[in-house]
């Protein structure tokens, strides 16, 4: 089976985030891998192992520091890569211009199936799978925590999370999954892989090279930080059943709950 | 005229509370306010909607809707679009709402805004506020074009009852069943009669503090004391454990609320459980360990032991309530 997994470099989680312009202060920020995009790379790499055939290409788009997390993919067991490789475009890319440059990008690929994580971390959008599905006329299905493919892959049969539940889903291929923690545990690039990935092919191109000249159907006018918050009340008091006495008439007299 | 559609969610044979709270919205924002109401058998629900500020209601009704499908709904849906030719689309950010708003927008070849907290109007544009960074810094997001498609985080405004015309028609939908490929085949919802997590106005959520599953029945008995519209959540460590069932779980990976009280009673408070409830109105935490980063995020905190506190408060409660 030929898979192509979508991942975007994001900064760390525990990153503290400053703001720059519309946008945030890049310096001293530590970049991984999208962590929803490693469940669907180890996806990718688990149905290639099933089949015992296939390949797996990363695709990402995002500047030349791309390369890490594209790397990264590689390292864990992908074969090849496209880096769209456009600080320009990235900059100014919506979720509409990016699922544009990874549709022009994916087009050149062999696949059967397409897999990015449900959300990434940074803009926190979630509607890449979707756009993406969309503009390769293919169908979509998102939140995807169990994945299994017919052996002559025509279809799969996906478990998705709903809300207060579960669905299945089956979807001829090809067709895009987003994935959802749950999917499976992914692995660490091994020290071979790393050493491996460094030989693996990676083709890089330009939104210009795809053809990609989509601008942003939306733009951010404005970024902010939190309002500082007011240091939260520690509740005094002798003993807990006092604390818990305190906070009741709290929620009582000022949040006015009770 | 300018207007606004809004895609109606259905769910157990109701239209959901986020829905009521766009059209609401969408009516305070001004201009005509059309509403597309999927599903099987929803015809009657679609006066409900009158009631909020709906002065147009596009009924698409059949058997086909049975079940959510991606495709299908886009299909029927960009069809009373291209009717109503809105400005806006406005649609509530619920799990399916996260599924349909990107679809839908770019189905119409427009961008989309995910998870908004706030709209305001300048002019043509709605300008919308949304976290990123898991919370940690939000943007001001409008659309370079018509029509401006917004996805609104539930609980981020209240209904208001506001009269709208209310006319209800039976939009004349055709779809193209050869482009319907996905097929659901099953579907398993727990059962239960507290509100969803993220309708909820107030939420008492446990984390590994809790130490088992037992011990959220205390959880559940505070929860009730504060009436029909509390319900419980849980933090993934707790639900990673096998505590409580996913459908409970609260943060990134789990629901995101925005209720008017968040009890966090044995939560550290991870980055990625802050994004699910960091917009709650007010947040309590109850954590013994008084460096837990929750007590940043709290406006009141118990640093105490939550076996000694919530047994407390809950009898407290009880004594309030007479």
């Amino acid at each position: 089976m030929n898979t192509v997994v979508c991942v975007k470099q994001v900064p760390d989680t525990e990153t503290l985030i400053k703001v720059q312009g519309a946008g945030i202060a890049t310096e001293g920020i530590k970049w991984v891998m999208n962590p929803y995009d490693e469940f669907a790379v180890e996806e990718a790499l688990q149905q290639k192992e099933k089949m015992k055939a296939g390949a797996v290409s990363i695709v990402s788009l995002g500047p030349a520091r791309a390369i890490e997390a594209i790397r990264t993919g590689l390292a864990m067991g992908a074969d090849t890569a496209v880096h769209i490789n456009d600080a320009a475009y990235y900059d100014k890319a919506d979720p509409y211009a990016t699922a544009a440059a990874l549709a022009a990008a994916v087009k050149g690929l062999q696949y059967d199936a397409i897999f990015l994580g449900k959300q990434a971390i940074d803009d926190d959008a979630a509607q890449v799978p979707a756009m993406l599905a969309e503009m390769l006329g293919i169908p979509v299905v998102t939140m995807v925590i169990k994945f299994e493919v017919a052996a002559d892959k025509s279809k799969a049969t996906v478990t998705r999370e709903i809300e207060g539940g579960q669905a299945v889903v089956e979807v001829p291929l090809p067709a895009v999954f987003s994935a959802q923690k749950g999917l499976n545990e992914p692995r660490y690039a091994s020290l071979p892989g790393i050493m491996k990935a460094k030989k693996k092919p990676v083709d890089v191109k330009t939104a210009a090279d795809l053809g990609v000249s989509e601008g942003p159907k939306t733009v951010v006018k404005e970024m902010t930080l939190p309002p500082a918050r007011q240091a939260g009340k520690v509740i005094a008091g002798d003993d807990a059943a006092a604390k818990a006495k305190e906070l009741a008439r709290i929620l009582h007299e000022e949040v006015k709950i009770v | 005229m300018a207007g606004t559609l809004i895609y109606a969610e259905v769910q157990k044979g109701e239209i959901k509370k986020g829905s009521f709270e766009v059209t609401s919205k969408a009516k305070e924002l001004g201009g005509d306010v059309a509403v597309c109401l999927i599903g099987t058998g929803v015809e009657g629900l679609a006066s409900q909607l009158a009631k909020y500020g709906a002065d147009k209601i596009y009924v698409v009704d059949g058997p086909e809707y049975e079940n959510y499908v991606t495709e299908a709904y886009v299909q029927a849906f960009k069809q009373v679009a291209d009717t109503v030719n809105p400005t806006v689309i406005l649609a509530s950010a619920t799990a399916q709402g996260k599924d349909f708003v990107p679809a839908v927008a770019a189905r119409l070849g427009v961008g989309a805004i995910s998870d908004c907290v706030d709209l305001k109007k300048e002019g043509d544009k709605i300008v919308a506020k949304r976290p990123v960074y898991a919370g940690k810094a939000y943007v001001m997001t409008e659309a370079v074009a018509d029509p401006q498609v917004i996805a609104v985080r539930p609980n981020s405004f209240a209904v208001k009852e506001v009269a709208g015309a209310g006319a209800v028609e039976k939009a004349a939908v055709s779809l193209d069943a050869s482009k319907i490929k996905a097929v659901v085949k099953s579907i398993e919802v727990a059962q239960t009669d507290e509100p969803d997590q993220t309708e909820a106005e107030i939420i008492v959520s446990g984390g590994r503090g809790m130490k088992g599953p037992e011990n959220f029945k205390m959880l559940e008995d505070l929860a009730k004391l504060f009436g029909p519209t509390a319900t419980t959540g849980a933090s993934r460590a707790a639900v990673d454990a096998g505590w409580r069932e996913h459908s409970y779980q609260v943060g990134q990976t789990g629901k995101t609320v925005s209720p008017n009280l968040y009890i966090a009673c044995g939560i550290s408070g991870a980055i990625q459980h802050l994004a699910g409830m960091g917009t709650s109105k007010v947040i309590v935490a109850i954590n013994k360990d008084a460096e837990a980063p929750i007590f940043q995020k709290a406006d009141y905190g118990v640093v105490d032991d939550l076996f000694n506190v919530v047994p407390v408060l809950i009898s407290e409660i009880q004594k309030m309530k007479g």
